[in-house]
C-alpha cells in the first residue's frame, strides 16, 4: 500500500478513536441540554472523575481500607465508576441544579462551571497535574491487531467499538423506545407530560445522572490511553463544546455523528498539515456558525 | 359544610391562582358530578384556561381547595393529581412534534385498567389510524385536536378537562367533535369543557358555569338556558 495512504488511514483510525470519546461526551451533553436546558460545564470534570475513580480503584482504594492486595480492575471500573459518577450527578441535580429550574440558562452554566472548578481543584491538590498513567489494561486487551494498513492497539480498538456500541444503544433507547418517547416529549413540553401523570422531576434527575455517567464511562475508557490528570477534563471539554456547537445543541444523532466525524477530520489533518490539527475543529465551528448557526443537525 | 354528594368527581372551592405576581383567579367555586358534561363559559382572558391549569397544579401558585373523587389535591404535585384519573387536553393541543401519531397516542401512562383500548380509539378516530406513522408535526389542526383528545382516553382517566377543542376548526370537524363528546358522555366520562363556541356547547352540556375576571358569575343548568339566553349573550359578548 502507498505509505501516504497508509499513514492517512492510521491517523484516521486514531482520530476515530478520539472521536468516539467526543461522541460519548457530546451525547451526554445533548441529552442533558435537551431535558434540563442546562449547558453542563461540569461534564469534563465528570469525565476526569470517571478516570480518577478507575485509577484510585486500581492503585489506592485497597490500601485505604486496609486491604492492600485488593485492586479494582478495569472491567469492574468500567461498571462502577460510571455508576458512581452518575450518582454524584444525581446528588448535584437534587441538591443544587433543581433549585435553578425556571431561571435563565446562565445560572445552570455558572453552577456547573463552579462544580467543575471544585472537582478539578480537589484532584489537583492530591494528584500530579502532569498526569498519572493508568497501568490496568486487562491482559486480554493488550497487544495489537493487524488491520492490514497498520497495527492498531487492541485496547484502542476495544474503546472505539465499545463507545460506538454505547452511543448506538443510547440513540436507540431515545429514538425507538417508550422511555425514549417520554424523554423526547418531556424535552418538548415537560409540564404537559407531567400533566399526563409522569413523574417528570424524577425523569429529569435520572437523565442528568445518565448523562454524567456517560462522561464517567468515557473517562474510564480514556484512562489507559491518555494519562489521568486533573486537567484532562477541561482539555477535552473545549473540543467537545465545539463539537456540540457544530452538531447542534440537543440533537442525539447529531452529537454522535459530529463527534466521530470531527475526530476523524482531526486525525486526517494531522497527516496533511500537522500544525492545523488542533485548530481545524474550531475553524469548522466558525464556518458552521456563520452558515448554519443552529448547527448541522440542529432545529432551525 | 354539607356532606358532599357521593357522586361528586370534582370540587373546587375558593380557588385562587397566580402567575408570578399576577393574581388571576379570585376564588373559583364549582362542583362536577359523575357523568356530567359541564362547560366553563366566559370572555377571552376571563380565567377559564387558568382554572383548568390550577386544578392540575400547572400555575405558579394556587390556594383554596380542590378535590378529585373526594381526594384533596391542592398540595400534590401535578403528576400525582393526574394519576387520580384526570385527562387534560390543553388549549394549544400539545401534540409532540418529535413523536409519531402512535407514539403520541401511547405516551400518557395508563392510570387505571378501564381505559379505552387502542382498537376502540382507532374506531372512534379512523383518520388517526391512517396517519398513525406520521410525525406529530405533520397533522392538520383537526387531526391534532382528535389526537389530543384520543390520547387521554386510553389511560383510564375518568375526568376529562378539555380546553377550547373547537377553536379554529372547520364546521364539519366541530360537528364530529360534538359526536365524540356525546359518545364519551355515554361511556360515562365526566367532562369539563372550556368553550368559546356556545352553539357547540349548549346542546352537549348539563350545566354551564360563567366565569368573569377569575370568579364564577353564574351557574346555569341546561334546562334554564332558554330563560337565561339574553343574559348569557350579554355576559359573553365582547
Ligand atoms: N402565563 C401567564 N402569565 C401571566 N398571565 C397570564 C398567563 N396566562 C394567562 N395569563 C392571564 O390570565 C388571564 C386569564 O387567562 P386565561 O388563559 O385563563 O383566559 P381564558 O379564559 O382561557 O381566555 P382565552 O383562552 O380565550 O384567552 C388573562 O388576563 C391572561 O392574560
Ligand atoms: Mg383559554
Amino acid at each position: 500500500m502507498d505509505p501516504f495512504i497508509k499513514s492517512v488511514l492510521s491517523q484516521a483510525m486514531l482520530g476515530l478513536n478520539n472521536g468516539a470519546f467526543y461522541a460519548l461526551l457530546s451525547l451526554g451533553l445533548a441529552v442533558i441540554f435537551g431535558l434540563l436546558n442546562i449547558v453542563n460545564f461540569a461534564h469534563g470534570a465528570f469525565y476526569m472523575l470517571g478516570a480518577f475513580l478507575a485509577l484510585i480503584g486500581l492503585t489506592q482504594f485497597g490500601g485505604w481500607i486496609g486491604m492492600p492486595e485488593l485492586s479494582i480492575g478495569f472491567w469492574w471500573a468500567l461498571l462502577l465508576s460510571p455508576l458512581l459518577v452518575g450518582l454524584f450527578g444525581i446528588v448535584i441535580e437534587r441538591t443544587m441544579l433543581k433549585r435553578l429550574a425556571g431561571l435563565d440558562h446562565l445560572y445552570g452554566l455558572l453552577l456547573t462551571f463552579g462544580v467543575a472548578l471544585v472537582l478539578q481543584g480537589f484532584f489537583g491538590n492530591f494528584y500530579n497535574m502532569a498526569g498519572t498513567p493508568y497501568p490496568g489494561i486487562p491482559p486480554s486487551l493488550r497487544g495489537v491487531v493487524d488491520l492490514g494498513f497498520m497495527y492498531f492497539p487492541k485496547y484502542r480498538l476495544f474503546a472505539l467499538l465499545f463507545s460506538l456500541a454505547v452511543c448506538f444503544v443510547t440513540w436507540y433507547a431515545i429514538e425507538r423506545t417508550k422511555l425514549g418517547a417520554l424523554l423526547r416529549a418531556s424535552t418538548e413540553n415537560p409540564k404537559l407530560v407531567e400533566a399526563f401523570g409522569v413523574n417528570v422531576p424524577l425523569l429529569v434527575t435520572l437523565t442528568y445522572g445518565f448523562g454524567c455517567a456517560l462522561a464517567g464511562l468515557a473517562g474510564v475508557m480514556a484512562a489507559p490511553i491518555y494519562s489521568v490528570s486533573p486537567l484532562m477534563g477541561s482539555e477535552i471539554i473545549i473540543v467537545v463544546f465545539a463539537v456540540v456547537v457544530i452538531g447542534g445543541m440537543g440533537s442525539i444523532l447529531g452529537a454522535i455523528v459530529t463527534g466521530l466525524g470531527l475526530g476523524l477530520i482531526e486525525g486526517v489533518v494531522k497527516v496533511l498539515y500537522p500544525p492545523a490539527a488542533s485548530l481545524v475543529v474550531f475553524v469548522i465551528m466558525a464556518i458552521v456558525l456563520m452558515v448554519r448557526p443552529s448547527g448541522l443537525f440542529g432545529r432551525e | 359544610m354539607l356532606e358532599p354528594r357521593a357522586d361528586e368527581i370534582l370540587r373546587v372551592s375558593d380557588l385562587h391562582a397566580f402567575y408570578g405576581e399576577s393574581h388571576i383567579l379570585h376564588g373559583i367555586d364549582l362542583t362536577v358530578y359523575r357523568g356530567e358534561v359541564v362547560t366553563l363559559l366566559g370572555r377571552n382572558g376571563s380565567g377559564r384556561t387558568t382554572t383548568l391549569k390550577a386544578i392540575l397544579g400547572l400555575v405558579d401558585r394556587r390556594t383554596g381547595y380542590v378535590s378529585i373523587n373526594g381526594r384533596p389535591v391542592i398540595s400534590l404535585p401535578t403528576y400525582q393529581i393526574a394519576r387520580i384519573g384526570v385527562g387534560y387536553c390543553p388549549e394549544e393541543r400539545g401534540i409532540f412534534a418529535s413523536l409519531t401519531v402512535e407514539e403520541n397516542l401511547l405516551l400518557p401512562p395508563t392510570l387505571r385498567s378501564d381505559g379505552m383500548s387502542l382498537a376502540e380509539i382507532y374506531e372512534m378516530f379512523p383518520n388517526l389510524w391512517e396517519r398513525r406513522k406520521s410525525q406529530g408535526s405533520k397533522l392538520s389542526g383537526g387531526e391534532q385536536q382528535m389526537l389530543a383528545i384520543a390520547r387521554i382516553l386510553r389511560t383510564g382517566a375518568y375526568l376529562l378537562l378539555l380546553d377550547e377543542i373547537t377553536e379554529g376548526l372547520a364546521p364539519v370537524i366541530v360537528q364530529a367533535l360534538g359526536e365524540v363528546i356525546r359518545k364519551l358522555k355515554d361511556r360515562g366520562y365526566t367532562i369539563v369543557l372550556v368553550e368559546q363556541n356556545f352553539h357547540f356547547a349548549a346542546p352537549l352540556a348539563d350545566r354551564h358555569y360563567v366565569i368573569e375576571r377569575g370568579r364564577v358569575l353564574d351557574m346555569i343548568p341546561h334546562h334554564e338556558l332558554e330563560k337565561n339566553r339574553e343574559r348569557l349573550n350579554a355576559l359573553l359578548s365582547v
